[in-house]
């Protein structure tokens, strides 16, 4: 009974959001807040003409695009730097720096210097979200069990079998944590890119709903663009996470 | 055989510039097949040591010479702590130190010895420490090698369970002979498993002396037996204690 009831608890509780949604809705009866069923109606009208999964699937594209390159550098230079002391040093600051730039000011600067273009579009996004993948990678690299390590050189594991299972497993904790929490950030600076500099995707038609003040189309792509980033924590990053810990307690 | 010949082994010295002189003109040569004890104090620099011989530790003056496989000797270390891979099996970790094409019959053989094959597919993390221990020894001895090196392996086990897997170790080494060389600081373990003791000064640590071991094999399990031993021996060389 205790177990059935804290399985639906997750489904309750959306109903309920639905529920004080609508409420509201009801009471204001204003334009500006549109119920559940018009929002409903709205993302279905989109999907059937096309819009939505259009514009969904250029930021989506986006999105893989920019977010796998800067995990790969980010990978690539954050181990280095976290084997490397003396390069470490240098880059330190420069890392600082970047963290620190707010992601407004990267997307302009990119605009500016190389127009209104697509590799403007990735670039700042990639630049944005590096210095994060190189600190977390650059922590799991410095931690490393050298006790590991030396036996893999004892046992003549090689370079391949030394990355495969002993480097691999001790980062992937820390690279599961650059995606999660790359994944979060990537997704709100694409839209800001595409509404300052695209003419399609999630961002640029936001910006449009703004300008008409089309809440329920708003909301419809929200929802949308919610209901994907959900979809790919369950079918793809959960199912990852729980193979790679399977030989913990 | 092997023949450690170290001129000198200089260290970083302790909270202040400069370096202290670790290991200095240290000779040893040891016999094929081979059980060495080397029992020193601890923090003398025996870790080291087997560091060097293992080709983990290239920073020091002098040579290793292991005269059948001149170019790559294979060396199988048993580390203090077990170092295993918690995120493979027990049967993996073996697997993994071994070359391509592991040979499954070798490792049912050493698993059986061991009284492991039951935990062959168990992770690390569900193994008590004898039994890590046990592991690590298995890997070791599985890829065949030219010397075993063992640091320590029984430190910090409770004592039945010390005399348990030391003498699993000693049947192993009997079925399959390699030349070991063993650290360790308890005289009483030197004895019931060397071949010969080689006894070690501190700072910087050189041989102060060798004794073989004449009681036979057979009655080592007999406490008294090495115990008269060990006494004679203080008793002999005051200096050892």
């Amino acid at each position: 009974m205790l177990i059935n009831l804290i399985k639906i608890i997750p489904g309750l509780s959306l109903l309920a959001l639905l529920a004080v949604w609508q409420g509201l809705a009801t009471y204001l009866n204003s334009n500006n807040l549109p119920t559940p069923l018009i929002v409903g109606n709205v993302f279905w009208q989109g999907c059937i003409s096309g819009q939505i999964p259009y514009h969904l699937g250029v930021t989506l594209l986006r999105l893989v695009a920019s977010f796998s390159i800067a995990m790969l550098l980010g990978c690539a230079i954050g181990i280095v730097l976290g084997r490397n002391k003396k390069l470490d040093s240098f880059f330190d600051n420069w890392l600082v720096i970047f963290l620190n730039i707010p992601a407004l000011v990267t997307i302009i600067l990119c605009y500016v210097w190389f127009g209104l273009t697509e590799v403007a579009a990735i670039l700042a996004v990639v630049i944005n979200k590096l210095p994060n993948v190189i600190v977390t990678i650059r922590e799991g690299a410095r931690a490393l069990d050298q006790d590991l390590l030396e036996m893999a050189r004892c046992y003549r594991f090689g370079r391949e079998k030394t990355l495969l299972h002993v480097v691999w497993p001790q980062l992937y904790p820390y690279i599961m944590g650059a995606t999660r929490s790359g994944l979060a950030l990537v997704w709100k600076i694409i839209l800001v890119v595409e509404l300052l500099g695209r003419s399609n995707g999630v961002g640029f038609q936001l910006y449009t709903f703004f300008q008409l003040f089309d809440v329920a189309s708003l909301l419809a792509y929200t929802i949308a663009f919610v209901a994907v980033i959900q979809l790919l924590e369950l079918m793809v990053l959960k199912p990852l996470d729980t193979k790679a810990q399977r030989w913990r307690r | 055989m092997i023949a450690i010949d170290i001129k000198s082994k200089m260290y970083p010295a302790k909270g202040r510039a400069g370096q202290h002189l670790a290991i200095a003109n240290f000779q040893l040569a040891v016999d094929a097949n081979e059980f060495v004890c080397l029992v020193g104090p601890s923090g003398c620099g025996k870790t080291t040591l087997l560091n060097i011989i293992a080709d983990l530790d290239r920073d020091y003056e002098g040579s290793i010479n292991f005269y059948q496989h001149q170019t790559h000797s294979k060396i199988g270390y048993v580390f203090q702590n077990p170092r295993l891979l918690p995120w493979r099996t027990v049967r993996e970790n073996i697997e993994l130190a071994l070359e391509e094409n592991p040979s499954s019959e070798n490792i049912d053989a050493l698993l059986e010895v061991m009284q492991l094959t039951q935990f062959q597919h168990v992770y690390p993390e569900r193994l008590s420490l004898g039994m890590s221990r046990r592991v690590a020894i298995i890997r070791a001895f599985a890829i065949n090698p030219d010397v075993l090196l063992m640091d320590e392996p029984f430190v910090s086990l409770d004592a039945p369970t010390a005399r348990q897997v030391r003498s699993l170790l000693v049947s192993l080494w009997q079925q399959r002979p390699h030349t070991v060389l063993f650290v360790t600081h308890d005289l009483r373990e030197a004895i019931t498993l060397a071949d010969r003791i080689v006894f070690l000064s501190s700072a910087p640590m050189q041989v102060i002396r060798e004794i073989k071991v004449s009681i036979a094999r057979s009655d080592r399990d007999n406490e008294k037996t090495t115990e008269t031993f060990r006494q004679q021996l203080l008793h002999d060389y005051p200096e050892l204690k």
